[in-house]
């Protein structure tokens, strides 16, 4: 979770990801930061995110992508 | 009978909405898709066919995904090793993901046979024509909101794919959400789960949803009406004599197309959303103050948002994680940087969404061109960012500084007035001709001097008034005022002299009438 909280703090700074849930409904996340993020998360957690994945419950928090890299690493 | 005549504000709505209340609420569905089909064959007629035949091929392609989907559950559960579990899900995912192209393939091929063969045969005719050979043109007849539920319905499949909801059991519940009456002429774009159970669900009708969806209706033509419709004629004229006209006059024909297209457009929506509102269907919004955009990359997201998040989520991202663009972006990261490989990954991305959102308005040149233009544009927005962050440093500027703020507000109104003359333009040559002929001749005077007759000083003071409301409204929404709460739960009193001024500065300053040309709605051509 520490290094996935880093990654977005690379991303914006700006923004206290312990505590927000609405990073993509609020526009805090925009499209350019969730290509980042992907291409981070891929290359640091050794997992795939395809398509299916990519819905605003998963990226609306930094609790729901730890929770979607925990099932990626699962399967 | 488009949404702002008098037929269906004042007879086919409150018709439908009577029928609704009497009919048992478990035939009230059946009530919203008859009124659905009557609307549409007032436009379309026999093409309602085509409508149907769209729904239930969609319907039937998410069963199959569903069917294959529960046989792969069931085949999983015989399965002993992981190797297997992950063969096993491999191949059902590859007879889905076929069912899926057969589905997007066939609607796509509908909707390019409507709206781009001719085009396209022409093109090619012209290459060809040395030749001698030609391509036979097409009589095609327009299915009206083609573009609209098309999206809709490709939407629908790439989610049940995507295992986002499960397939839809109920192939009344798939006509009905493709085809929902208020919103077949100019969408919002909406998915499965927005609207579809709410629009089944037959909940009798509710004074607050009525008061709401009322307000909403009064709202939009007040947008429509008053200062959309007025400015039409002044747009199209110019628009229409353009080599007649430059400088200034060129300028405001931008700014006038813009705000008359946006009131049109998003007054309309209201007439929708509002139309909804009344049968307790919460209809998702399609505009967010976009005029307070500071970039144009944020201008898309409260612009026609349907349309910019169907983009999004069914082409952006798709390509964004598909493995020969993760791939190239796995190779540049190592070999040329971080940033390089974002600048590289976003024109890879952005490139099938802005060709597609171009030519979704149409078939022409002009509407490429307006799609490659935001292209370059937030291309370079992605690009320049890390400059732009250097400069605000050095020269010690906020992005909170209000002057900062005003001054990237109005650099986004330039490029938006830009693109909306390329779009407005008779073709593209005529755009780049009024495009140029801003900078002939400017002269601030001429606009009063050569002003076209039939605009009376009576149309232009409703138009910057009614600009002037809608832009107030417009201003305390952005800064958090729930001005629609705040009406509707006024005291009676109150809230009733809200409604009755606004239907009669309707009817006291409405564009219609002698003299006034009914105005088509802009984007239910589309």
């Amino acid at each position: 979770m520490e290094k996935l909280l880093e990654i977005l703090q690379d991303i914006d700074d700006s923004v206290d990801y312990e505590t927000e849930t609405k990073l993509i409904d609020n526009h805090i996340l925009d499209s350019f930061g969730i290509i980042t993020l992907v291409s981070e998360i891929e290359e640091n957690f050794d997992v795939e995110v395809d398509a299916a994945e990519m819905t605003p419950e998963n990226f609306n928090s930094a609790k729901s992508l730890w929770a979607m890299i925990q099932r990626l690493q699962e399967n | 009978m488009a949404i702002y005549t008098n037929l269906y504000l004042l007879v086919f709505l409150p018709a439908v909405l009577i029928i609704y209340e009497i009919v048992p609420k478990r035939f009230r569905w059946c009530v919203l898709l008859a009124a659905s089909y009557a609307l549409y064959i007032s436009f379309s007629k026999a093409l309602v066919f085509l409508l149907i035949g769209t729904s239930v091929f969609t319907y039937l392609i998410g069963r199959r995904m569903g069917t294959l989907a529960d046989e792969c559950q069931a085949e999983l559960a015989t399965c002993t090793d992981r190797k297997q579990k992950s063969e096993v899900k491999k191949g059902f995912q590859v007879r889905r993901r076929h069912v899926l192209l057969l589905g997007v393939l066939v609607l796509l091929g509908i909707l390019f046979y409507v709206n781009y063969y001719n085009f396209v045969a022409e093109n090619i005719n012209f290459l060809l024509g040395p030749l001698g050979h030609k391509l036979p043109m097409a009589k095609v007849l327009f299915p009206m909101g083609i573009s609209f539920y098309t999206l809709e319905a490709i939407g629908y499949m790439a989610d049940v794919y995507w295992e986002r909801y499960p397939a839809e059991k109920h192939v009344g519940k798939m006509c009905l959400f493709l085809s929902f009456f208020p919103q077949i002429m100019e969408g919002p774009i909406a998915r499965y789960p927005d609207t579809s159970d709410a629009l089944m669900a037959g909940e009798p009708l509710k004074a607050d949803n009525l008061s709401e969806g009322f307000l909403r209706i009064i709202w939009g033509l007040f947008k429509k009406m008053i200062v959309s419709d007025r400015l039409s004629y002044l747009i199209t004229y110019i628009f229409g004599n353009y080599k007649d006209y430059h400088g200034s006059f060129i300028i405001l024909a931008a700014v006038g197309y813009t705000i008359q297209l946006y009131l049109e457009f998003s007054g309309s929506i209201d007439i929708v959303i509002g139309s909804g509102k009344m049968f307790g269907v919460t209809i998702p919004e399609n505009f967010n103050q976009p005029f307070a955009s500071q970039s144009a990359a944020e201008f898309w997201r409260r612009w026609h948002m349907s349309l910019g998040n169907w983009f999004k989520n069914y082409v952006f991202y798709p390509v964004t994680v598909s493995s020969r663009v993760k791939n190239w972006n796995k190779k540049a990261r190592k070999k040329y940087g971080k940033y390089w490989a974002m600048v590289g990954t976003s024109a890879m991305s952005l490139f099938p969404v802005w060709v597609a959102t171009g030519v979704w308005h149409g078939a022409g040149w002009k509407y490429l061109f307006y799609g490659m233009y935001y292209y370059v544009i937030l291309l370079l927005g992605v690009a320049l960012e890390p400059l732009k962050q250097k400069r605000n440093e050095y020269l010690g500027i906020s992005p909170d500084m209000w002057w900062f703020k005003a001054l990237r507000i109005f650099k986004t109104w330039i490029i938006i007035f830009v693109g909306e003359l390329f779009f407005n333009a008779k073709d593209l040559s005529a755009g780049f001709y009024m495009f140029f002929s801003m900078f002939r001749d400017f002269h601030i005077s001429s606009l009063w001097i050569y002003f076209p007759d039939a605009i009376t000083t009576g149309d232009v003071v409703a138009i910057v008034a009614g600009c002037i409301v809608v832009w107030c409204v417009g201003f305390a929404k952005e800064h958090g005022v729930d001005v629609k709460g705040k009406i509707l739960h006024a005291a009676t009193p109150a809230r009733w002299c809200v409604f009755y001024a606004i239907i009669f500065l309707i009817l006291i300053f409405g564009a219609y009438g002698t003299g006034y040309q009914p105005v088509d709605l802009i984007y239910a051509g589309f």
